[in-house]
Order: structure tokens, then C-alpha cells, then sequence
């Protein structure tokens, strides 16, 4: 017995694993039936695998049985893996004992498709049902729509989930084609809309009537998978800021791909996965999302992609440097977060701080802002006399003089003389 | 001049209330267990008195919202000897000026609190993830650890309501005493262990007879979730720094 559910567990954690959202934030769900489980708004990570991502919530597939044959994805059915499928039984008794010993935080529930959608998504929303209404478990429960299920399947499973969330896979409609024919954007745009529909309406029936239940009240996210196809960042990042404007969504990841077949179409087997660029992408969603940086400031048909040996941040000041010297003691708190080596909490401080005098460098350092990086952007009460005005590019180089890239194996500025 | 007290919360505030019945000028707060007398240097001992220190608790809730008192708490939960001190100093500051004096962060003590309060804090959370709990056979949720800074005060209403439905008990190895939670409140315990016994993980013969399989299954798990192509070390010690390998299944070999 014992030995069969580990197989379908490997089996099944393995195929799921390349899905890379593990939030568990947003959630509102409190203990209030004396079960188990109660919400951590901001999340908790319970640990860490080797490859340094965060595991917060048991990520398994229903099964990875699959009628479809996408090439990005290890499931496809034309690949060669063994399949095996968890009872609804299996889960939730797997979620409820890693849950009771504070190994997760919740359950993240996917599955390939099997038959059809609607009777996937009624196995899933059947896992979902017997946790909430029998176990009377209220942590997190991230799950897949599965696009092509029925409007009230999708519905139903929304009274019971946390987050739902289905992939775009490929950042734009031409690179989806391309590896996978069967489907297209359009299938991920009805749900997301759907759900998103549903969303606004029950917050709307919240400032009316008292008790509304709740629905997916961490809201949806999805993912795109990067450097399969040959995108540029500008299309990525363009895609990205389309969906979260018109789907509210809260997290759009970027995975980069990560070899698995040897179909012409894609980067070989044995190639690294592009992380740098990975990396680079989500500075770039966070300086969309909480520093005020519209997507076109940041990428543009003069710079399509994203400087590989800076970050983006640096490389918009570097590009407009008229905005800068910012005093510190005066500007605005907007373009205060825009000098790079200040964040958003130092930022706080700042504004918090200069109401009571003029903040020097000591002062700024002990706030926490990295001042060697961002000395060049800025003035406050004691910074040096400064006799010329350096260019953009000059600037980048002392920056660059003085860091090192965690990427970069070796510095490619290095001369080597013996 | 030097105000000697006792290291307890009640002392600290006791301190703050003599300072102002005496205003000596400038003063600095150490803990008795770390007082080194000088030569030229007078000192004052402190006598805890609940009454005073009581005033000036409410006299910070007056000034302070609710943020500001746990950083203050946190702070003072950290038993850092230099925390008291900065603790007392911050209190006086807060006292002698208007209202929303906190919220300079150019004060050495306001910034000094917002640290301390923020390792704290980070303690509290790493414990709140890394706590791996051990079904006993008498159907207790057991788990001991030994935190960097005294959290358990600041953990235990976390579990509590996240585990309103089984019993659990959170032993602090360090500072000998725990908590244990008996489906309605939570009381601290402590426990005098057998000698020879192994605190961190009790015999298989103590423990639930499915244990042992729901370990070898978040073991497994483990392994599975990780993806060897982006191996990345560095950043894995990173977020789980080794000294909290001890409290993980996962990361036990057997």
C-alpha cells in the first residue's frame, strides 16, 4: 500500500512541478468552525528545494493522463513517461496530513486532461468539496481551471478555491500555435474572463448583503513559459501588463523552459535554462506592479529587451538620466522609489523620516537604502560637491566596477594578463 | 550613570517611571545579568514595581498605535543586552515630544527598534514555517526547537487557530519551557525530559503508527518538487539557513 502511493506521488509531484506558482497569499479564510487551517495573509514558505524555490503548498497532479500532446509539456501523450492518478480519496488525505504537521500551507491541484474537461474538473472539484465541507479545512487551495469546463463546474469550484489560475504557456498566440496546435489563447481568455466576471460580482453583492460567500478570494494568476519560442522580452512584458490590466490578475510567472524533448521546434536537451532572463522579467514585473513604471518606459521598440548585465531599474536611470539628481529631501515620493538601490520600504522611511530634518548619508544608510548604487542618483543634506556631471554610461561602468553579477561565472570585463 | 534592572518587561518600564521621578540626565540601561560595575561610574538599581510599570505601558498605548507596541515587545523579546538600552532611550524619546515621534526613522533608536523588531519578526515567521510537527500515540502534535530570539509568545496564537482541532505542544529547548495547546487554551508547560532521551525526534515505539509514513511521503515530496537543471545552492541556504535543517523532515537522512 504504502509503496504504491509514494510511486504516484513521485510520479505526480514530479510532473507537476514545472508549474511555478507556490503563492499562498490572499487568502482570507479563517478558522472559524474549529477544523483546521486559517489563512496567513502574506503566505508562508514552509521550505525550500535545492534548486532554491520556495515550497509552500503540496503541488500534485490529479493524474498526468493527458488527451492533449503539447510539446513544452513532460505529459504530453505522445511522451513516454509512466502515467499513474491519485484517488479523490488520496489527496485529500495527503493534504490533510502534511497540512496537520506544518509541512504546507495548502494544496495547488492540477491535472492533464483525462476524457474530457468537465470530467476533470468535476474530479478536482470533488477534491476541493470533500476538504472544505467533511474535513472542514480551511487552508489555502490553489486550483487549475481547466479550460474547456462548463460554466457551472468553473463556477462552483470558485466558491471553494483560494486561487485558480490557467496557463498562457506561450507569451504570444503564434509561439502557442507552433508547439501546440490544438490549442490557442482564446481558450485561456474565456475562463480567465469568466471567473474574473464572477469575481467582480460577488464583491459587489458584499456591499449589499452581509453574508456573500466567498469567492476565489485570492484571485487568479497565470504563467508563461520563456525561451521555448523566440520572443522577445518587449512581447513577454507587453502580454504580461495586457492580462493584468484586463484580468486584475495578481501574479503573472515566467518560467523559464527547462529541456524536455528533442523536437526540432525547441532549444535541445541539455540546454540551461535561461534564468538570468528569468530573473530579469520578474524585476521588471515588480517595478510594474509597485514602483509606478509603466511597461513602456521599460521596454520599447528602441530597447526590445532587457539589458543582460544591469538591471532594469538601472537601466531606465542610466537611459533618462535628466530626472536625476533627485533630492532626497524634497521630491516626491513617486520618484523616490524610481532611484535605483532604494526600495519600496526605504522609500517609506525616507518620506516618514525627512519631516523631522534633513536626512544625511548616515542616516540614509542606516534606513537601509544601498547608497554605493545609488549615490549617483541623488543629493541629500551632505553629499559631496560634485565637480562634473558624469554621462549614463560612466556611471554604469563604476556601478558595474564595483558588483558582481551572481549569474555571471566569470567577469567578462576581466582582462587576464599572464 | 547606569540604571540597573532585572531583564524583565515589568523592569524596563519601572526604569522609564524612576527616570522621570529623578531626571538624573543621561542615562544607560543594562540588564543585571551583563553589569560590569565601574569605578568612576554611579549606578541606580532598579526595583520592578508593576504599578509604575503599568503607567508607562499605558502611557506608550497612548502614544503609540499598535504597530509601534509590537515592535516594542518584539524588540524587547529579542534578549539582546543593547535592546534594553535602545528600548529605554526610544521610551524617553517618545515621551518628551509630540505625538508621531516614531515615525523618525533619522533617530538612532526608532531605526535601532525597527531592526531588532524585524529580526524578531523574522524569527517568529521562520518558526511559523519550519516547525514540522510529530504525531505522538497519545495523539499529541509534538515539536521542540530552539529559536534564536524568545518567540514562542508571539507563535503561539498562530498555531492555535491554524490547529484549533488536535493538541499540540511547542517546546522551547533553550529556554526550557513550551507551549501546549488542549483544544481550547493554550498553557505554558514545561517538561523535565528522561535522561538520554532524544528531544527533536522521540523513539518510533512514542509515535502514531502512520508517522513514519507521512515523513517518508514529505521526503519524497521533496525530492520530486525539486527541478536538478536549476540547482541553485547558494540560494537554497540562503532561505533555509543550515542551522534550521535540524527542525526538517525533509532534510533528515534517515
Amino acid at each position: 500500500m504504502s509503496d504504491r502511493i509514494r510511486e504516484k506521488l513521485n510520479i505526480l509531484a514530479d510532473a507537476a512541478k514545472y508549474d511555478v506558482s507556490c503563492s499562498s497569499s490572499g487568502g482570507t479564510r479563517k478558522n472559524d468552525n474549529k477544523g483546521v487551517g486559517d489563512s496567513h495573509t502574506s503566505g508562508i514558505c514552509h521550505t525550500y528545494t535545492e534548486d532554491g524555490r520556495c515550497v509552500s503548498l503540496l503541488k500534485i497532479l490529479l493524474t498526468n493522463h493527458c488527451i492533449y500532446d503539447c510539446l513544452f509539456c513532460v505529459s504530453r501523450k505522445s511522451n513516454d513517461v509512466k502515467r499513474a492518478a491519485f484517488t479523490v480519496d488520496e489527496v485529500v488525505e495527503l493534504t490533510m496530513n502534511f497540512y496537520r504537521r506544518n509541512y504546507i500551507e495548502g494544496l495547488f491541484l492540477s491535472s492533464g486532461i483525462f476524457k474530457n474537461a468537465d470530467f476533470t474538473m468535476e474530479r478536482l472539484l470533488l477534491v476541493c468539496k470533500k476538504l472544505r465541507l467533511e474535513q472542514r479545512y480551511n487552508g489555502y487551495i490553489h486550483l487549475k481551471t481547466i479550460p474547456g469546463a462548463s460554466d457551472e463546474l468553473i463556477k462552483e469550484a470558485g466558491l471553494y478555491a483560494d486561487r485558480m489560475s490557467i496557463n498562457l504557456e506561450m507569451p504570444t498566440e503564434a509561439g502557442l500555435k507552433l508547439l501546440a496546435p490544438e490549442k490557442s489563447h482564446a481558450d485561456v481568455i474565456k475562463p480567465l474572463g469568466f471567473v474574473q466576471q464572477n469575481i467582480v460580482q460577488f464583491a459587489a453583492d458584499k456591499k449589499l448583503i452581509k453574508h456573500v460567500p466567498k469567492f476565489v478570494p485570492a484571485g487568479q494568476s497565470t504563467q508563461m513559459v520563456i525561451g521555448a519560442t523566440p520572443e522577445s522580452d518587449k512581447d513577454i512584458m507587453y502580454t504580461a501588463n495586457a492580462f493584468y490590466k484586463n484580468f486584475a490578475l495578481k501574479r503573472v510567472y515566467y518560467s523559464g523552459y527547462v529541456p524536455i524533448s528533442n523536437d526540432s521546434r525547441m532549444p535541445i536537451l541539455g540546454t540551461q535554462p535561461p534564468l538570468l532572463r528569468e530573473n530579469r522579467l520578474y524585476q521588471t514585473d515588480w517595478l510594474m506592479r509597485f514602483y509606478g513604471f509603466k511597461v513602456q518606459e521599460l521596454l520599447n521598440d528602441a530597447n526590445p529587451n532587457l539589458d543582460v548585465d544591469i538591471d532594469p531599474k538601472l537601466s531606465w536611470a542610466i537611459r533618462n538620466m535628466q530626472h536625476f539628481p533627485v533630492d532626497i529631501n524634497k521630491a516626491d515620493y513617486r520618484m523616490i522609489l524610481r532611484i535605483p538601490g532604494i526600495g519600496v520600504m526605504s522609500a517609506q522611511k525616507i518620506v516618514q523620516a525627512r519631516k523631522f530634518g534633513k536626512l544625511r548619508i548616515d542616516q540614509l544608510k542606516k534606513i537601509g537604502v544601498s547608497y554605493n548604487r545609488a549615490k549617483h542618483f541623488i543629493t541629500c543634506a551632505d553629499s559631496p560637491y560634485q565637480l562634473r556631471d558624469y554621462q549614463g554610461t560612466q556611471i554604469k561602468a563604476f556601478i558595474m566596477a564595483e558588483s558582481q553579477s551572481k549569474y555571471l561565472k566569470t567577469d567578462s570585463n576581466q582582462m587576464i594578463l599572464f | 550613570m547606569t540604571y540597573i534592572f532585572d531583564g524583565s518587561l515589568p523592569g524596563l518600564l519601572t526604569a522609564v517611571f524612576e527616570w522621570f521621578e529623578r531626571k538624573p540626565g543621561k542615562v544607560v540601561l543594562k540588564s543585571i545579568e551583563i553589569f560590569q560595575p565601574e569605578a568612576f561610574a554611579e549606578s541606580f538599581t532598579v526595583t520592578t514595581n508593576s504599578e509604575k510599570a503599568d503607567r508607562v505601558w499605558a502611557g506608550l498605548q497612548k502614544k503609540l498605535k499598535k504597530d509601534w507596541l509590537l515592535k516594542f515587545y518584539c524588540s524587547y523579546l529579542s534578549e539582546i543586552p543593547e535592546a534594553y538600552n535602545h528600548l529605554f532611550q526610544f521610551t524617553l524619546y517618545i515621551f518628551q515630544n509630540e505625538k508621531g515621534a516614531e515615525s523618525n526613522y533619522g533617530n538612532e533608536h526608532v531605526i535601532a527598534l525597527a531592526k531588532f523588531a524585524k529580526s524578531v519578526e523574522r524569527e517568529k515567521h521562520r518558526m511559523e514555517a519550519f516547525i514540522r510537527f510529530q504525531h505522538t500515540a497519545d495523539g499529541i502534535f509534538y515539536t521542540s526547537i530552539d529559536p534564536d530570539f524568545n518567540v514562542l509568545p508571539l507563535i503561539s496564537n498562530h498555531f492555535k487557530n491554524r490547529y484549533a482541532d488536535q493538541q499540540w505542544i511547542i517546546y522551547d529547548l533553550k529556554r526550557k519551557y513550551g507551549l501546549h495547546y488542549n483544544l481550547n487554551t493554550v498553557e505554558e508547560i514545561t517538561i523535565s525530559f528522561t535522561e538520554g532521551i532524544n528531544k527533536q525526534k522521540p523513539a518510533p515505539s512514542v509515535m502514531d503508527e502512520k508517522e513514519e509514513l507521512y515523513a517518508v511521503l514529505w521526503k519524497d515530496y521533496f525530492k520530486s518538487a525539486n527541478i536538478v537543471a536549476r540547482k541553485n545552492t547558494k540560494l537554497h541556504v540562503q532561505h533555509v539557513p543550515r542551522r534550521y535543517w535540524k527542525y526538517l523532515t525533509e532534510k533528515q537522512l534517515s
